[in-house]
């Protein structure tokens, strides 16, 4: 380990690289600077904008309230980096511990962040997703091209994937007055992440706000016309949706091909890390010098059995990025856990949905407060016993009091009286979650497993 | 026998510093004397009580001729039907659904902001018409003055009518806050007869705007479209008696409190008036430092909740002393130091969950205009007297008088 002398050196003199400058890697820049690192900083980012929020890419950017060249996000304090921008990073050498550049460039580093985030997954057929009108959404330019095309007034608008991201997608098309179509391979919109009983609310919401929402079918193929504009969409029940603009809104893919060959327990699932942040090597020991934060990382979870977790949500990006610079600059009796509840927020068809914990474990749920009929309600989630997540429709100013009844390993399901509790609450009932090995738009939780050299995936997409 | 700990806290005596008894509370976090109501004072254990739906608020659930001290004082609005601080869940969220569309976002984002230009107004012609600057009672001239006029424009009270409906404001207000010398017969007409006078005054003008509707709150509560529909005249009594109530009683303490703190901290002062921009975290500083409203008495459990390895059994009622945990040492460091430039702020001071203070934007945007207008126009501002003389009330905490002196008022 590292002498007083040695620490000291690096936070005087050393040179930190970070990879992925979003969210992040701006976060953990700032967290370095504030807690004294005064070396040289890199930051690398493949986009050649500065850190910006994403959120508002799904919701305000495409309502026209918000643009998206003004989503920067505010600098807690200065950091005083060398930015490479625009330049994405292709290489690591974890024995000269170099990073390598599409430029050509290698930059030398003492401690390594990586930071790289995921994409949008695209569409499969590569010739389909090249037609004009098809979009993906994930950064700020795919956000305002799609902004653009919303502009000009769509005849209808087809979003493939009723996830998070495709629901807010949708959502805006309706609250703009375009004709939307939600194409979900699962039974309803939202079933992955939130399970049968609460997505049944989503569906019921989707309609009442006007969306053609087809669910248990497939995109099996695009069509284009003559000057190579998409113009329908072909669906595994035989009909077809005439369709000017299609957002693919299938789930992400972790930016991690950059590292094939490095010798880091990286994959298509993340880069394994332990709770300190460190990156694993292939052969599952830990780095010490290269650490991961954001939705790239996937790091042991105790509330969850120690099983890998990987999130995509800013909160968890913000604290991950935190724990890792704080860690980057402390000697090993100081470091801290990264343990936060996962917990996100999305805001679709007029309602604010809030989740803690990790609901996709469950196999039971309870309406504890509220009900589903008037779609104001809390649900908790059991699993073997004790309550596992949470889940708020317009009801989030209670969710604290779930996420500590998760950290405490509360019982399931819970017997106490609350206020405003409905008879259709007493009891749990079955969260209905579809079968995990069968793909859907991607949950933005998922566990996977205890190997931190897994590289096995799942997933195949929707064709 | 010496005094128990919720009795000192009652005590007229330690109203002007109260906070040495939130620090001898706070050695037992869940606090109770024989039949006594349960006391929190420790941070986090209030916090995570404010987001516990194990908790009522509604006055029906309050025990009935319990021991609580401050149980009198829940049954004050007894003519009107409750109003959505002394209700649960879902007639709660749905009263103060309907009254926040008309107030704050996503239905009204601007609305606060918009009223900037005319509380900048009301400040400048408060501050131009204070007397003698040898002698100012900032409570009576200014603090008192400016939020009564400001839930008056809100709910849009003829400018006419204003003065009438400062009378009767100042009579509730004293209702709160009982005068110990006053015969308690004579108060009580007094305030009976002020309430009803202000129900009449409010029923006819709500029938008025139901009639010819304006842009204020009272015509949009009483004319409102939507899933909700419109409130009652009833509902719409009580929350607009809600909101004058509570939109003053605690912003005048707000406004006073900071004021006494600028003075008794000059070089916070010094530094406000050079760069007015320093009243936002001058005022979240406040709130954790001096918040009005003290402690949240009338919660009642609706389950056993173990609190700290105490068992808080079903019925009990709860008292959640916000001021303590704003002093919490295992929250803030140097609790007892009133330090603006602290980077984390989360204070307590306008409670947390769904009871979270209504008017909070606006309460924020009155303290901080008020708060840089005094520091940029009075000059060398003084304390005549330290400490002030407090009012009786111990939850709604703030001085009854603030008498200060300046060398002139400047344009």
């Amino acid at each position: 380990m590292l002498g007083d002398g040695a620490l000291e050196q690096l936070k005087r003199e050393g040179r930190i690289v970070v990879v992925g400058a979003s969210l992040a890697g701006l976060r953990a820049a700032e967290t370095l600077r504030a807690k004294g690192f005064v070396g040289s900083l890199t930051m690398i980012g493949d986009e050649p904008c500065e850190p910006y929020d994403r959120p508002p890419l799904s919701k305000g950017v495409l309502l026209g309230r918000a643009r998206a060249d003004r989503t920067a996000l505010p600098r807690l304090r200065s950091v005083d980096a060398t930015w490479r921008l625009g330049v994405p990073a292709t290489g690591l050498d974890m024995a000269a511990r170099r990073v390598r550049l599409a430029d050509g460039d290698e930059v030398p580093y003492d401690r390594l962040l990586i930071a790289t985030g995921v994409r949008a997954r695209p569409w499969p057929r590569e010739e389909e997703a090249e037609l004009d009108g098809v979009f993906v959404l994930r950064t700020r330019e795919e956000g305002s091209a799609l902004a653009r095309r919303l502009d000009e007034g769509p005849k209808r608008v087809l979003v493939i994937g009723g996830g998070f991201a495709g629901s807010e997608v949708a959502s805006a098309c309706r609250e703009r007055g375009l004709p939307v179509t939600v194409a979900e391979r699962g039974a309803a919109p939202l079933v992955g992440a939130l399970g049968g009983v609460v997505a049944a609310v989503a569906a019921d919401l989707q309609r009442e706000h006007g969306v053609d929402l087809r669910c248990g079918v497939m995109v099996t193929a695009l069509e284009g016309d003559a000057s190579g504009r998409v113009r329908a969409a072909h669906l595994s029940d035989g009909s077809t949706v005439e369709t000017d603009v299609v957002v693919v809104s299938l789930g992400a893919l972790r930016n991690t091909e950059w590292l094939s060959g490095s010798g880091l327990g990286a994959g298509p699932r993340g880069i394994a890390c332990d709770a300190g942040c460190r990156a694993f090597d292939i052969r599952g020991i830990v780095t010490d010098d290269i650490y991961a934060a954001g939705d790239v990382a996937r790091c042991p979870h105790p509330l969850f059995g120690y099983q890998f977790l990987s999130l995509e949500h800013w909160g968890n990006a913000v604290a991950q990025a935190g724990i890792a610079a704080h860690n980057m600059l402390s000697e090993s009796i100081d470091r801290l856990p990264h343990m936060d509840v996962p917990a996100f927020w999305s805001s679709q068809f007029g309602v604010n949905i809030k989740s803690v914990g990790v609901p996709s474990m469950a196999t039971e749920i309870l309406i504890s407060q509220g009900s589903l009929d008037s779609r104001r309600f809390v649900g908790v989630y059991g699993y073997q016993g004790r309550v596992i997540g949470a889940v708020s429709f317009d009801h989030g100013r209670w969710l604290p009091f779930y996420q500590e009844l998760i950290e405490k390993t509360a019982p399931f399901p819970p017997q106490f009286a609350t206020v405003d509790r409905h008879p259709d609450g007493l009891r749990p009932v079955d969260a209905d979650f579809p079968d995990p090995s069968v793909p859907s738009h991607g949950p933005t939780v998922t566990l996977s497993g205890y190997s931190p050299a897994d590289r096995r995936i799942t997933f195949t997409p929707a064709h | 026998m010496t005094q128990t700990l919720l009795h000192q806290i009652l005590d007229y005596a330690n109203r002007a510093d109260p906070y040495p008894i939130y620090e001898e509370l706070r050695r037992t976090p869940v606090h109770h004397d024989t039949d006594g109501p349960y006391v929190i004072s420790t941070y986090y254990e209030i916090r995570s009580l404010l987001h516990d739906p194990r908790l009522s608020s509604d006055a029906r659930n309050l025990a009935s001729g319990g021991a609580d001290p401050l149980a009198e004082s829940a049954s004050e609005e007894s003519a009107l039907p409750p109003s959505f601080l002394r209700l649960d869940p879902p007639e709660h969220d749905r009263l103060r659904r309907m009254t926040n569309r008309h107030f704050g976002p996503p239905h009204s984002p601007h609305r606060v902001d918009a009223m900037r230009p005319e509380l900048h107004d009301i400040v400048g012609g408060l501050i131009d018409g204070l007397g003698d600057p040898g002698r100012i009672d900032l409570v009576e001239e200014f603090s008192y003055p400016f939020p009564v006029t400001v839930i008056c424009r809100l709910l849009g009270i003829p400018r006419e009518d204003e003065a009438r409906f400062h009378t009767w404001a100042d009579t509730l207000a004293a209702s709160l806050d009982p005068d110990p010398d006053a015969d308690p017969a004579e108060r009580g007409k007094g305030t009976v007869e002020a309430r009803m006078q202000l129900g009449m005054y409010l029923a006819g003008l709500i029938e008025e705007r139901r009639k010819n509707p304006g842009d204020d709150m009272l015509s949009q509560l009483a004319t409102a479209e939507g899933q909700d529909g419109p409130m009652t005249t009833m509902e719409l009594l009580s929350t607009a008696a809600l909101l004058l109530i509570a939109g003053h009683e605690t912003t005048v303490n707000l406004i006073t409190n900071g004021m006494l703190t600028l003075l008794r901290n000059p070089d916070v002062l010094q530094r406000l008036r050079a760069e007015p921009r320093l009243a936002v975290p001058i005022v979240e500083e406040l709130l954790r430092f001096e918040p009005p409203v003290q402690l949240l008495p009338g919660r009642t459990a609706l389950a056993d909740i173990e609190v700290r390895g105490v068992t808080i059994p079903k019925g009990s009622t709860l008292w959640l002393v916000l001021a303590s945990g704003n002093r919490d040492p295992q929250r803030f460091e140097n609790p007892d130091r009133f330090d603006p430039d602290r980077p984390d702020v989360q204070h307590l001071g306008l409670g947390s969950g769904i009871h979270s203070c209504f008017g909070a934007p606006l309460a924020r945007l009155e303290a901080q205009l008020a708060l840089s207008e005094l520091a940029r126009r009075l000059e060398k501002p003084r304390l005549l007297e330290d400490p002030p003389p407090y009012r009786q009330n111990a939850v709604l905490r703030g001085p009854r008088h603030l008498r200060i002196a300046c060398d002139g008022i400047r344009p």
